[in-house]
């Protein structure tokens, strides 16, 4: 058992957390999301040559030789920065559909593009009716030939606007729950038949409805198995969540220090407010929310390799726990910058909204505790 | 960073277990099952493992520590909770004695340590006072050097299994004319034995006798039982409280209270089917089992600091908070899996034995009882709002 970073790793966050500090900070992140384009190319082109974007894949595949741990630690320094740019969906979420499932083609053709930055991916996952359930998928996908023609409308994919491929999961067998049936598909988002409605979102990221009208693709489009995708779905969306939780943490650990630095300075009654036990009790209750929110983020990011329900039950239980912890320190956070809390012009009101918008991502608390329930007890 | 055990680790794993099953007396776990042990047992039990070399896994290997791995120090509480030992008091191994080693003069080590992990002194703690809980500071307990003697007058309270005690460390003030109340303290051994010691029990709202007044009147200690320097005891104390605090996670054991409650929760009926079935109460359990993880997950953080040399800082506040709680809601879930069947109560009454008179399932003769007892755990060691004033303190710089 061990739990220290390799000298590599050290590295590969300290030059995130550098280039954040010395390119992303606050105030040019939220001109960039009020921006027409909402996004900065030539960012993700740095991150790209600082190699963020293919620490986490194997060499073998046209990585730097990483893993899940390296995912982790850009998604930290990502939440640091309340960083808009698609990471997760490009290389956690593709990335991970193509590390586990892709042909030597598919692999060769994407991920060293992944790598490179010149291709961008979004997940079209959710559904206008399915909430939080990836294996509702009412999208179809029709053999046609040798290959399939997908219909239907996919909802708020995020870093769709900013894509060049999307990810997509479609109905090619069963009822629209059925977990059988399920097919992934890699589809270029300017393949004919494919149109979208762009807009931003509450966290200042942006998303896209996605329609698609009689989209022709061939078989090699088809990422895994027909039919069979769902359990590989599972498996990306656990990933996806430990990354998530490692954003969420990172952007945590920012309100921490912010609001406690605020409790230090803000004077009422002619003392900092810090000075008060009531204020003090409960940054401290936000300083174990935050411990805690590391140690889950670290142990489900451990544990992504193990058997399918060891896997699935720390993935619930760590997206609980950081459910929890964002809603106690983003909540506390305002409470205790008082008025500021509630601006625009504070950071605070920033990250309370991405962190209360990474609860919903791939399964909110409620939704996570039922898994968690339902697996625990056989 | 990664979770997997080396095969050293599996094979110690492996040995812990073998000797536990083959070494762990069977009439104690009866007799810890129905909260009935003795100080004989607690002294068997520290004298089995001090045999075998096990008798102070976390001391320095000078001391007669094991010198183990942190991994291998939590394999070996893992081991024992799975096996249910009797769980040894902290008072000498775990609090006196890392006192001992960093502040006492060496005649003090070699007399006392051995005697401590070989299990021949019993320790009990005297540090709380009728006017002194949280505000351990305010003290009263006197000592007055005459000759070379200290003369103690004064009264502890809530000292644990103090009548079971050989020994007792008390904080005294042997200057009351200091200018803050935390200087013109000391930290001296007393003998149980020597006139003027007396305990009185006292019960606790679970009927249990655990806790005990200790009174002082004269009592005349040789003044080698000063640990360390005269009137700077509250260092040592404040040394010892933090060294308490890093075991007091209990999660291996927390985790085996957790599958015992499933357990009862899977044969506990409500609405004629598994109480574990009720979403309520699986909702409970599920919230339980991920606050242990995250528990568990921040402890192996924290062991890995140690095990770096970094120590175990303020943090360990955030173990002691969290491990309560978290000890306190397995008994109060527990409590309410077993229903009507919590009330049946024979503590003090003739039919006492329990096996003459058995009144619903085993399991659940102490639900209520426990339940009552653990509201404990958020008070003792400095209480959980102490414990958040250590962090907005120490760790938040408030």
């Amino acid at each position: 058992m061990d739990f220290n970073f390799t000298s590599e790793q050290d590295m590969l966050r300290d030059s995130i957390a550098r280039l954040i500090r010395e390119q992303y900070d606050f105030e040019t992140r939220r001109k960039v999301a009020k921006s027409e384009a909402g996004w900065r190319p030539e960012m993700w082109a740095q991150f790209a040559e600082l190699g963020l974007l293919g620490a986490s894949f194997s060499e073998e595949d046209g990585g730097f030789g990483g893993g899940p741990i390296e995912s982790m630690i850009v998604s930290e320094e990502f939440g640091k920065g309340l960083v808009i740019e698609p990471y997760l969906q490009t290389v956690v979420i593709a990335g991970g559909f193509l590390k586990h499932a892709g042909t030597a083609a598919q692999k060769e053709e994407n991920i060293p593009a992944i790598a490179g930055g010149e291709r961008i991916f979004a997940f079209a996952c959710s559904e206008p009716k399915s909430r939080f359930d990836l294996n509702d998928v009412s999208v179809t996908a029709k053999k046609d030939g040798k290959g399939y023609v997908l219909n239907g409308q996919k909802a708020v994919v995020l870093g769709a606007p900013f894509a060049s491929h999307l990810v997509v999961t479609a109905r090619t067998a069963g009822g629209q729950r059925d977990k059988k049936g399920v097919t992934v598909f890699i589809v270029p988002k300017d393949a004919k038949g494919v149109s979208t409605r762009d807009y931003p979102t509450v966290d200042g990221l942006r998303a896209s409805e996605i329609y698609f009208e009689n989209v022709s693709v061939g078989a090699d489009a088809v990422i895994g198995e027909v039919d069979n995708g769902f359990p590989l779905v599972e498996q990306v969306a656990d990933e996806a969540i430990a990354a998530l939780c490692a954003e969420a943490h990172g952007g945590m650990g920012v309100l921490n220090a912010t609001t406690l630095e605020y409790s230090k300075t803000r004077k009422q009654f002619g003392q900092p407010i810090g000075n008060f036990q009531v204020l003090q009790h409960r940054m401290a209750d936000m300083f174990m929310a935050y411990e805690q929110a590391v140690s889950m983020t670290y142990m489900v990011t451990l544990k992504l390799e193990e058997p399918e329900k060891q896997r699935k039950m720390a993935a619930s239980a760590a997206k609980v726990q950081i459910g929890k912890a964002g809603k106690l320190i983003t909540q506390e956070s305002v409470q205790i910058h008082g008025g500021m809390g509630m601006t625009d012009e504070l950071n605070v009101g920033h990250f309370f909204k991405r962190i209360t918008m990474i609860e919903s991502q791939f399964g909110n608390t409620d939704w996570h505790l039922r898994r968690f329930t339902e697996l625990s007890n056989g | 960073m990664d979770l997997q055990y080396t095969p050293e680790d599996t094979a110690f794993r492996e040995e812990v277990r073998a000797w536990l099953e083959a070494n762990y007396p069977k009439e104690l776990r009866e007799r810890v099952s129905r909260d009935q042990y003795t100080k004989e047992d607690f002294l068997t039990w520290q004298k089995t493992l001090y045999k075998k070399g096990w008798g102070a896994p976390a001391w320095p290997k000078q001391y007669g520590g094991t010198g183990w791995t942190s991994t291998q120090k939590y394999i070996f509480q893992e081991e024992c909770a799975r096996a249910e030992t009797l769980p040894i008091p902290p008072f000498g191994p775990s609090m006196l004695a890392p006192v001992l080693m960093a502040f006492a003069n060496e005649q003090q080590k070699a007399h006392y340590l051995p005697r401590i992990i070989n299990g021949t002194d019993f320790w009990c703690q005297g540090y709380s006072e009728p006017g002194a809980g949280s505000d351990l500071a305010s003290l009263k307990t006197k000592a007055e050097r005459v000759g070379d003697h200290y003369v103690i007058n004064g009264q502890k309270t809530w000292t644990t299994l103090g009548h079971f005690a050989d020994w007792i460390f008390v904080l005294c003030r042997t200057n009351p004319n200091a200018r803050k109340p935390q200087e013109g303290i000391s930290f001296i051994l007393v003998d149980m034995k020597t006139p003027g010691v007396e305990v009185r029990p006292i019960i606790t709202m679970d009927g249990g006798h655990e806790v005990n007044e200790t009174w002082f009147t004269d009592v005349k200690v040789p003044v080698e039982n000063l640990v360390g320097k005269e009137n700077e005891g509250w260092t040592y104390a404040k040394y010892l409280l933090v060294h308490e605090r890093s075991g007091i996670a209990g999660v291996a054991r927390s985790k085996k209270g957790v599958e015992r409650l499933r357990k009862i929760a899977s044969v506990e009926l409500d609405r004629g089917e598994p109480i574990i079935r009720n979403p309520e109460f699986a909702r409970k359990i599920a919230e339980l089992e991920i606050d242990l993880t995250a528990l568990e997950f921040t402890e192996l953080r924290t062991l890995a600091r140690e095990s770096q040399g970094k120590g175990a800082g303020p943090e360990s506040s955030v173990l002691k908070i969290k491990g309560t709680e978290i000890q306190q809601r397995i008994t109060e879930l527990t409590l309410e899996a077993v229903g009507v069947y919590g009330a049946p109560y024979f503590r003090g009454f003739p039919s006492e034995s329990g096996n003459q008179f058995p009144i619903g399932p085993d399991y659940a003769h102490l639900a209520a009882p426990t339940y009552a007892n653990m509201r404990k755990t958020s008070i003792y060691g400095g209480s959980n709002e102490i414990q958040r004033n250590i962090i907005a303190k120490m760790v938040l710089g408030l």
